[in-house]
């Protein structure tokens, strides 16, 4: 089963969540993954070795001049103005590719080969029986969804079976976002009892539930803060309210220091397998609805 | 005129308090424009009851879509396609056509050009709206990117440029941003142009460690960058740690603010804390604004 952890607003808790179930399915050899490449933290809690390592980034055209006409076609076909024909020379500007190929498959002369421009690293590693997976942007980058796209091809393999996959989510409602639930059977909102919070999980329910189509539930964090704003949304769209973790200074101390929370507060583990089975139930039922 | 923008790496470090505190205290001493970075968990209208007097849309990006009258379900839509958008006729619901999946096109019309049938135009995307508004404390820029939209970069780009605009039409010293988390396209489209990026930080090992990748973004762009320690207290050996890097890269730590409940109450009040009680929380903004007023060499 693949679940995403995502929450719209930032810093309301995913990764403390993420990592916290991983850890309390060890028995299950879980895989887990960091796709907020821009920021990736699960790292700092979770420690893993890393075992392999690869760069990645997108293809980006190169053009042979010998072969070039400067017909232009490239230009013309490029929807990013990633190419620009000026006189005998073609300029290619990396940062606008989305290494899409059309150029590639337009030259009427094949003068066109792609390189990899490399943008970012995936590593693979793991603790005990986790399997982690993490991609890092490149400081100065800008496109994060190619980092975390080829990072699930890597790091998923294509047939999971019982094995959980968790995938760590940027914060946002924007395609970051999109891509790391892309493929999930569950996406798991983390939301903090707050307008900020609401305001955002509103949005994250727009995208995954009702852009996607993919089930949801919803984890209150810092629970005590705040409003009942929240609830009153889950309860009137019908969003099941999953877990609960209350405001507690014990909690914000040991994050503050990298302590997963199952490790500061033991007594969670338990609650954490009780939520992926309820989640199991969750996505068994929706697929029976579908039928 | 003065372009600041608040940024932190890691999100929900408390970027939006900041914002909202400093635009009120910043109306007190000089006129200024706001502008909401963050367009994809756009909050700082949450806390400036704003009044729309405008509302635009934002068209941009493509989609492609199939006509499912022309498509001979030939395949070469889906061989062609990169970001696995393109997807084979199905029984249910019945189909003749190969199918676009919205949410995964980019938009790069590759399947458009290698249609042999014709059967494919690309569709201008309606991504999203912007908002001119009247704030408190001065006009407000924000927007609203549509679910799952990409090019949040190019949307913080017209938001900010809009507020641009109308700061040297009204001669405004200060155009302040709210910018988002991360360091990807939206971080760079908000920190284009600005003379000082304000970071917030809080006292943990992931907020240190996002501190080190956005002050590499802002370094990397140019931008001279002042550092906030948000919830100080919460972790004093945490913070010094934040204190000392800073130190070491020569970067000012322009405030450290306590770790208290009546900032979620103000929030939740709809109010920048400023504005809403006078405490340690709201006398650490104040000196951050002096400070931060010094650096950009604004009169009042």
């Amino acid at each position: 089963m693949i679940i995403t952890v995502a929450s719209g607003k930032g810093g309301t808790g995913k990764t403390t969540v993420a990592v916290s179930l991983a850890l309390s399915l060890a028995s299950e050899e879980p895989i887990l993954l960091d796709c907020d490449v821009e920021e990736p933290n699960a790292a700092l809690f979770l420690n893993p070795t890393i075992e392999a390592h690869r760069e990645v980034g997108q293809m980006i055209p190169s053009v042979d001049l010998d072969a070039c006409t400067a017909c232009g076609r490239c230009a013309e076909v490029c929807q990013y103005n990633a190419i620009a024909v000026v006189g005998e020379n073609v300029l290619i500007f990396p940062e606008l590719c989305h290494g899409c190929g059309s150029c590639t498959l337009n030259c009427p002369t094949e003068a066109i080969t792609e390189v990899l421009d490399v943008t970012g690293v995936i590593e693979r590693g793991r603790n005990g029986r986790v399997q982690f997976a993490q991609g890092i942007l490149n400081v100065g980058e800008a496109m994060a969804v190619p980092v975390i796209s080829q990072l699930k091809r890597w790091a998923i393999p294509s047939s999971t079976g019982e094995r959980p996959v968790i995938l760590d989510a940027p914060p946002g409602n924007a395609c970051p976002v999109v891509e790391a639930m892309h493929g999930a059977d569950f996406v798991l909102l983390v939301t903090e009892p707050t307008p900020f919070g609401l305001h955002d999980l509103k949005q994250a329910v727009e995208v995954a539930r009702d852009e996607m189509g993919l089930p949801v539930g919803v984890i209150i964090n810092r629970e005590g803060v705040g409003d009942q704003g929240v609830d009153a949304y889950c309860e009137a769209e019908d969003v099941p309210i999953l877990m609960r973790i209350p405001i507690e200074r014990r909690i914000a101390e040991a994050y503050s220091e990298g302590v997963p929370l199952v490790d500061a507060l033991p007594a969670y583990r338990e609650r954490f397998r009780r939520l992926y089975a309820d989640i199991g139930q969750l996505v068994n039922g929706s697929k029976e609805g579908e039928r | 005129m003065k372009q600041l923008v608040v940024l932190s790496g890691k999100g929900g470090t408390g970027k939006t308090t900041v914002t909202a505190a400093l635009a009120h205290l910043a109306s007190k001493d000089l006129s200024i424009v706001l502008a909401d970075g963050d367009v994809d968990a756009a909050n700082l209208e949450l806390v400036l009851e704003p009044t729309k007097l405008e509302e635009h849309d934002f068209r941009s990006g493509k989609r492609a879509v199939i006509d499912s009258n022309r498509c001979t379900a030939c395949g070469v839509c889906e061989t062609v396609c990169r970001f696995d958008a393109i997807h084979p006729p199905t029984e249910t619901p019945f189909s003749y056509a190969y199918q676009v999946e919205a949410l995964s096109c980019e938009g790069c019309a590759s399947c458009f050009y290698q249609c042999p049938e014709d059967a494919i135009r690309m569709e201008e995307q309606l991504a999203g709206r912007w908002f001119r508004s009247d704030s408190r404390f001065g006009p407000l820029f924000h927007a609203h990117l549509f679910a799952g939209q990409e090019n949040s970069g190019k949307l913080v780009t017209l938001v900010k440029q809009q507020g641009r605009l109308l700061a040297s039409d009204t001669d405004a010293k200060l155009l302040l941003v709210d910018g988002p988390p991360g360091i990807g396209c939206p971080v760079i489209s908000a920190s284009a142009g600005a003379d000082v990026a304000l970071l917030v930080v809080e006292p943990t090992v992931a907020g240190a460690h996002d501190l080190e990748r956005v002050l590499g973004t802002t370094e990397h762009f140019g931008v001279p960058a002042l550092v906030i320690i948000n919830k100080a207290d919460l972790n004093e050996g945490r913070s010094q740690e934040v204190a000392d890097f800073c130190a070491e890269r020569g970067i000012e730590v322009v405030g450290r603010i306590p770790y208290d409940t009546v900032v979620t109450e103000a929030m939740v009040q709809g109010r920048p804390v400023t504005a809403y009680v006078d405490g340690a929380v709201s006398a650490a903004l104040r000196d951050v604004w002096e400070r931060v007023k010094a650096r950009l060499a604004l009169e009042a």
